[in-house]
C-alpha cells in the first residue's frame, strides 16, 4: 500500500498540509440541537440565510403586510384621531389573503425542500430525532406567521400612542390581538406544514395550501352571510368553523368576549368551547399526522 | 470499531437484504465491497441505527445499534451515496448548520466547518450557492459534512459514484488521507474492487448479503500480486531470464505477468532489461487482483 500523501498532485498537497485538527469541545444535547433547527427554519422561513431569489418572496408578502398597519399609525398620529379605524384582532383577518400566501410560499419551503432534495437523509443520520424535527420546524413556521401578524399590531399600537389614545384599552386590545395572531400561526402552521409534509413537489404544495385556506375562507364566507340573511345568526356562528381564520377569531371571542371580526362568532359559550376544542384537535391531529409521515421517512 | 453478529435483514418474507452476516470491520479504512443490491446501503442504515434488524446483533464503538443509536450518530460521519444537498444556500451556510445539527456550538461549528471545507478542497467555492455546483464539489461537500463533528468513524456510501477517473483519484487520496493522516476510522463502499485495494486496509466482501471474505488487504492481494513488464524487444529473452533467476513467468499477449513482487524482483526485471539492452516500455503492479480472486471463487 501506497497511500501517504503527496499522490494527489501539489494542489491536494497544499490542501493538506494545514493539518487536521480534533474536535475535544462540548456537544450539545437533543435540545439545543432542535432549538438551533428551529432558529435556522424561521430565518430560512424569510429567505435569511439563503439566495437573493429565496428572499423575495417572504420580504415583500411581509411589507405587504405592514404596510396598511403603518399608513393608519401614521395617519392616527397625524391627526390626533381618538380611535384606531381596525380593531387590533381584525387587522390579520382582514389581511388574511396576505397571510394564506406566506403560508403557501414558505410552508414547502420549509419542508417539502429537505424531502425533495433529500437533505432529510443528513439530518436523521445525526442526533436529532423525527420527533425533534416536526416540533422545530413548526415551532419555526409558527413563529413566522407570529411575525408577520404580530408587527402590524405594534405599528397600530405606536400610532394609537402617539396619537395620544388611551393606554390601557389599547394595551388590552393588543394584548387580546397577539394572544389571537399566536393560536392563529400555530394553527396555520400545522395545516400548512402538514400538507407540505405530503407534498414533495413545492408547486403542488403551494397550490394546495393556498387552494385550501382560501376556498374554505370563501365557503364559510358564504355560508354565514346567507345564514345570517336568512335570520340565523347561530347557523352563521357555526359556520365560522370552517376557516382556520374564523375557527381562530371565534377562540378569542369566547376567550374574551367583544364582537366577531368576522360575520359571527360562536353562538353562546357553549359554542365557543366547541370552537376551542375544534382548535385543539385540529392542531395535535396536525400533529400526529407529521409524525407518521416522518416516521416513514427512509434514510438513503 | 464495527461489530455484527449473526445480523440477518428481511423485507417481508421474500427479500433478504442481509443473510447471517457476522464480521468485525477493525480500525482503520475498511472497504465493503459488493456488488449493487448486495445489502451495503442496508448493512449502513443498521450500523446507524435507522433500520432495526430482523435478527443479530451489531456494535459501532461499542454501543448496540439497536438501543444506542443515537449516541452512534454522535459519534459516526454518514456520507449517503444518493444525491442530499439543498441548492439554495452555500458550502458553507450548509456545513455550518450540519455541524451544528450534530451539537457543536456556533463558533466551533464555524471553525470546523471553515475548517473541513478546506481538508476536502473546496476554497472560493463554498460562497457559492450548491445548486452549481459539479458532481465532484458535491461529493466534496457530502464528505465535508460527513467529517465536520470530527467523528470517530465515517461511513461512506460510494462516494466515488458519477466522478470522472481523476476526481475519483483525489477522492479515494482524500478517503486515505482520513484514515491516516485524520485518524477517523473509515467504512467506505463501492461496487468496484480495483478502487478500494488502493486505499483500505481491510477488506470485506458481500454478495446477496452474505459475507464472502473479510481479510487485511496485503493477506487478500499478496498471494496473487504480480507485476506487468512490457518491453520493446527481445521479450522472450526477458522471459527466459526471469525464469532462470526463479521468476514465474506468464505471457500475455506482448505483456510478461510475473510473479512474485518483491523488491529482488523489482532489482532484477532492472538489471535483466539493463543488460539486455531491451528497452522497458512499463512495469506496473496489475490493478484486479481482488476482482479475479472474487471471480475464481477464492474462500
Amino acid at each position: 500500500m501506497s497511500g501517504t500523501g503527496g499522490q494527489g498532485g501539489p494542489r491536494a498537497g497544499a490542501i493538506h498540509d494545514i493539518g487536521y485538527r480534533h474536535y475535544d469541545g462540548p456537544r450539545l444535547g437533543l435540545g439545543a440541537i432542535r432549538q438551533s433547527l428551529a432558529v435556522h427554519s424561521l430565518r430560512g422561513n424569510f429567505g435569511l440565510g439563503r439566495t437573493a431569489r429565496s428572499k423575495v418572496m417572504p420580504i415583500l408578502l411581509l411589507v405587504i403586510m405592514l404596510l396598511p398597519a403603518l399608513v393608519i399609525a401614521a395617519i392616527v398620529a397625524l391627526t390626533d384621531a381618538d380611535k384606531l379605524p381596525v380593531r387590533y384582532p381584525a387587522y390579520a383577518i382582514n389581511l388574511q389573503v396576505v397571510v394564506t400566501v406566506f403560508l403557501a410560499a414558505q410552508s414547502p419551503q420549509s419542508v417539502s425542500r429537505d424531502l425533495r432534495f433529500n437533505v432529510i437523509s443528513l439530518y436523521f443520520s445525526r442526533p436529532l430525532t423525527r420527533r425533534a424535527y416536526v416540533d422545530a420546524k413548526l415551532a419555526a413556521m409558527s413563529g413566522a406567521v407570529f411575525v408577520l401578524t404580530a408587527l402590524p399590531l405594534l405599528l397600530l399600537f405606536g400610532g394609537a400612542m402617539l396619537a395620544g389614545m388611551p393606554l390601557w384599552s389599547n394595551l388590552r386590545g393588543l394584548g387580546e390581538g397577539l394572544v389571537a395572531v399566536a393560536v392563529l400561526a400555530i394553527v396555520l402552521a400545522s395545516i400548512g406544514l402538514t400538507v407540505a409534509a405530503f407534498t414533495p413537489r413545492r408547486g403542488i404544495g403551494v397550490a394546495a395550501i393556498v387552494a385550501a385556506l382560501l376556498i374554505l375562507a370563501a365557503v364559510a364566507g358564504i355560508v354565514q352571510g346567507i345564514s345570517r340573511d336568512q335570520g340565523s345568526r347561530a347557523g352563521a356562528g357555526w359556520a365560522g368553523l370552517m376557516s382556520p381564520y374564523s375557527l381562530v377569531d371565534g377562540v378569542r371571542v369566547w376567550l374574551f368576549g367583544g364582537p366577531s371580526a368576522t360575520v359571527a362568532g360562536p353562538p353562546g359559550n357553549a359554542g365557543g368551547l366547541v370552537f376551542a376544542l375544534v382548535t385543539v384537535a385540529l392542531v395535535a391531529g396536525c400533529y400526529a399526522l407529521l409524525l407518521v409521515r416522518y416516521r416513514r421517512v427512509t434514510v438513503s | 470499531m464495527i461489530t455484527t453478529g449473526a445480523l440477518t435483514k428481511r423485507y417481508g418474507e421474500r427479500v433478504t437484504a442481509l443473510s447471517d452476516l457476522t464480521v468485525d470491520f477493525p480500525a482503520g479504512v475498511t472497504g465493503l465491497v459488493g456488488a449493487n443490491g448486495a445489502g451495503k446501503s442496508t448493512l449502513i442504515k443498521i450500523l446507524l441505527g435507522l433500520l432495526p434488524a430482523t435478527s443479530g446483533t451489531a456494535s459501532v464503538l461499542d454501543l448496540d445499534v439497536r438501543t444506542e443509536g443515537r449516541a452512534i450518530r454522535e459519534l459516526v460521519g454518514y456520507m449517503p451515496e444518493h444525491d442530499c444537498l439543498p441548492p439554495d444556500v452555500t458550502a458553507t451556510e450548509l456545513v455550518v448548520h450540519l455541524a451544528r445539527m450534530s451539537g457543536l456550538p456556533t463558533t466551533a461549528a464555524r471553525e470546523r466547518a471553515a475548517d473541513t471545507l478546506r481538508h476536502v478542497g473546496l476554497y472560493e467555492e463554498r460562497y457559492r450557492a450548491v445548486g452549481g455546483y459539479s458532481t465532484g464539489m458535491r461529493q466534496r461537500v457530502k464528505l465535508a459534512q460527513a467529517l465536520v463533528h470530527d467523528p470517530k468513524l465515517v461511513l461512506l456510501d460510494e462516494p466515488t459514484n458519477g466522478l470522472d477517473p481523476a476526481g475519483r483519484d483525489d477522492m479515494l487520496a482524500l478517503i486515505r488521507r482520513i484514515g491516516t493522516a485524520f485518524g477517523i476510522s473509515v467504512v467506505v463502499t463501492s461496487h468496484l474492487m480495483g478502487e478500494l485495494e488502493r486505499v483500505c486496509d481491510h477488506v470485506v466482501v458481500i454478495d446477496g448479503g452474505r459475507l464472502m471474505r473479510s481479510a487485511a488487504t496485503a493477506e487478500m492481494t499478496g498471494r496473487t500480486e504480480q507485476l506487468t513488464l512490457e518491453v520493446s524487444e527481445r521479450s522472450e529473452e526477458v522471459a527466459a531470464r526471469l525464469v532462470a533467476a526463479g521468476v514465474s513467468v506468464r505471457p500475455v499477449g506482448s505483456l510478461l505477468e510475473l510473479a512474485p513482487v518483491s523488491d529482488e524482483t523489482y532489482d532484477l526485471v532492472r538489471d535483466v532489461v539493463a543488460e539486455l539492452d531491451a528497452g522497458l516500455v512499463r512495469l506496473a503492479r496489475g490493478r484486479h487482483h481482488m476482482l479475479d480472486l472474487f471471480r475464481d471463487g477464492a474462500p
